[in-house]
């Protein structure tokens, strides 16, 4: 064997290692490193009970209400099995809003009720301009999405 | 008619190449990225709807998302040039290593900065500790080692194989950075960056998006050429083709 087959060998080898390194890292990431709890991992008590940990999950409509001094807001979060409510007080980011995507960090309380420090607004991947999603929104709500063919169908469906 | 491979892997015929390169590419990036500048600003929405009604600091994303591909894409190829000089010991590759990876560094802060000054309005915070987050932050990490690693060595050949194997094994980043927020179940992947999807974005969005990924592409081949031929200079500085090349362009 030559010095530079040799050599090719070994980088080989590390490519390989550093391969099988990266899908037992993504592994174990998918199995144990979690950003945040879903409701239903709390429901079942799998969160931390004396820590700081996040929930995950989209903001139930018709839940989100002021308290008496203001600044203090109190809502649901979901994903769609289990709930948490939740107790904030600050400012909401903008894009937060009844039927989106949240991230509230903070602790449980003996009341079951999450006490967040912090609300973050997560959002999906779709940019595509008011106009479009307007024009979809009232089409469905006329009654005309059934009648306008499948193009519009399909485009709701990606909403 | 036999074509030689390798006539421009000898860093003599490389240098005057990439002297010719250079000002193409530097001339095709600028006007890319005013095309695309002009394009993000002007024809596209001021603003989105839907479930996602991001204002106009949504923009952030034709320099964002190219630049954070750039990062990802330019350690690729640094690991392979790494990896390229490690098994054929050619001093080129070595070189072409080292040149990429000042500008991958670059895209990858500006990905990190941008993103920062994008989630303070649509999150509501600067930074978390979010998977994607956090392991583009340790690709940065990484190109910073490959640099600091290089220049602690003194001895340039020893330099070069050690730097090319953390390359190697910074490699591993890749596939997690990718998979943060792309597994195949979206619920196994808890992240507060949004998923990649280029299906559900506006088509002047898109263009936009695209050519600036381009722009920064061809930029990035100026920006190593460039600094190839510095690097170039440096090591072969005691040959005597180098010494004709500081003659001729002393005396020009």
């Amino acid at each position: 064997m030559k010095a530079r087959q040799k050599r090719l060998v070994f980088v080989g080898l590390a490519i390989a290692g550093v391969g099988a390194a990266a899908s037992m890292a993504l592994s174990a990431l998918q199995s144990n490193l979690s950003y945040f709890f879903s409701p239903t991992q709390v429901a079942a008590n799998e969160h931390p009970t004396d820590a700081v940990f996040r929930v995950g999950g989209l903001v139930v409509e018709d839940t989100l209400k002021r308290q008496e001094d203001g600044l203090t807001v109190r809502f649901d979060v979901t994903d769609n099995a289990a709930t948490v409510p939740v107790s904030y007080t600050g400012i909401l980011p903008d894009l937060f809003g009844e039927g989106q995507g949240v991230v509230a960090k903070g602790r449980i309380g003996q009341d079951g009720m999450f006490y967040a420090e912090e609300v973050l607004a997560k959002h999906d991947e779709s940019y595509m301009p008011p106009e479009v999603a307007d024009t979809l929104q009232t089409a469905h709500v006329e009654g005309v999405i059934e009648s306008t063919g499948e193009s519009v169908k399909s485009g709701a469906a990606a909403q | 008619m036999k074509i030689n491979w390798f006539k421009y892997a000898s860093p003599t015929a490389f240098y005057p190449l990439a002297g010719r390169l250079v000002p193409v590419l530097f001339g095709a990036s600028l006007v890319l990225i005013l095309f695309s500048l002009y394009w993000g600003f002007f024809e596209t929405p001021d603003r989105l709807g839907g479930t996602n009604p991001q204002k106009e600091y949504y923009r952030i994303i034709f320099i964002h998302v190219p630049s954070a591909w750039m990062s990802m894409w330019l350690y690729l190829v640094l690991a392979a040039w790494a990896a390229i000089g490690l098994v054929f010991n050619t001093r080129l590759s070595f070189m072409m290593a080292n040149a990429v990876a000042p500008t991958g560094a670059i895209f990858t802060f500006i990905a990190l900065w941008t993103g920062a000054f994008w989630g303070r309005p649509s999150w509501g915070t600067y930074w978390d500790w979010d998977p994607r987050l956090t392991s583009e932050l340790i690709l940065f990490f990484l190109y910073i080692g490959y640099i600091a690693l290089h220049s602690a060595i003194d001895d340039v050949r020893r330099a070069d194989r050690a730097s090319a194997l953390l390359a190697i094994v910074g490699l591993v980043m890749l596939p997690v950075i990718f998979w943060s927020i792309n597994c195949p179940d979206p619920n196994q992947c808890a992240a507060l960056h949004q998923r990649s999807s280029l299906s559900d974005i506006e088509s002047n969005i898109l263009t936009a998006m695209l050519t600036m990924t381009l722009a920064f592409w061809i930029y990035s081949f100026a920006a190593a050429f460039a600094r190839l031929r510095s690097i170039i200079l440096t090591r072969e500085g005691d040959s005597t083709w180098v010494r004709g090349v500081l003659e001729r362009e002393a005396s020009a």
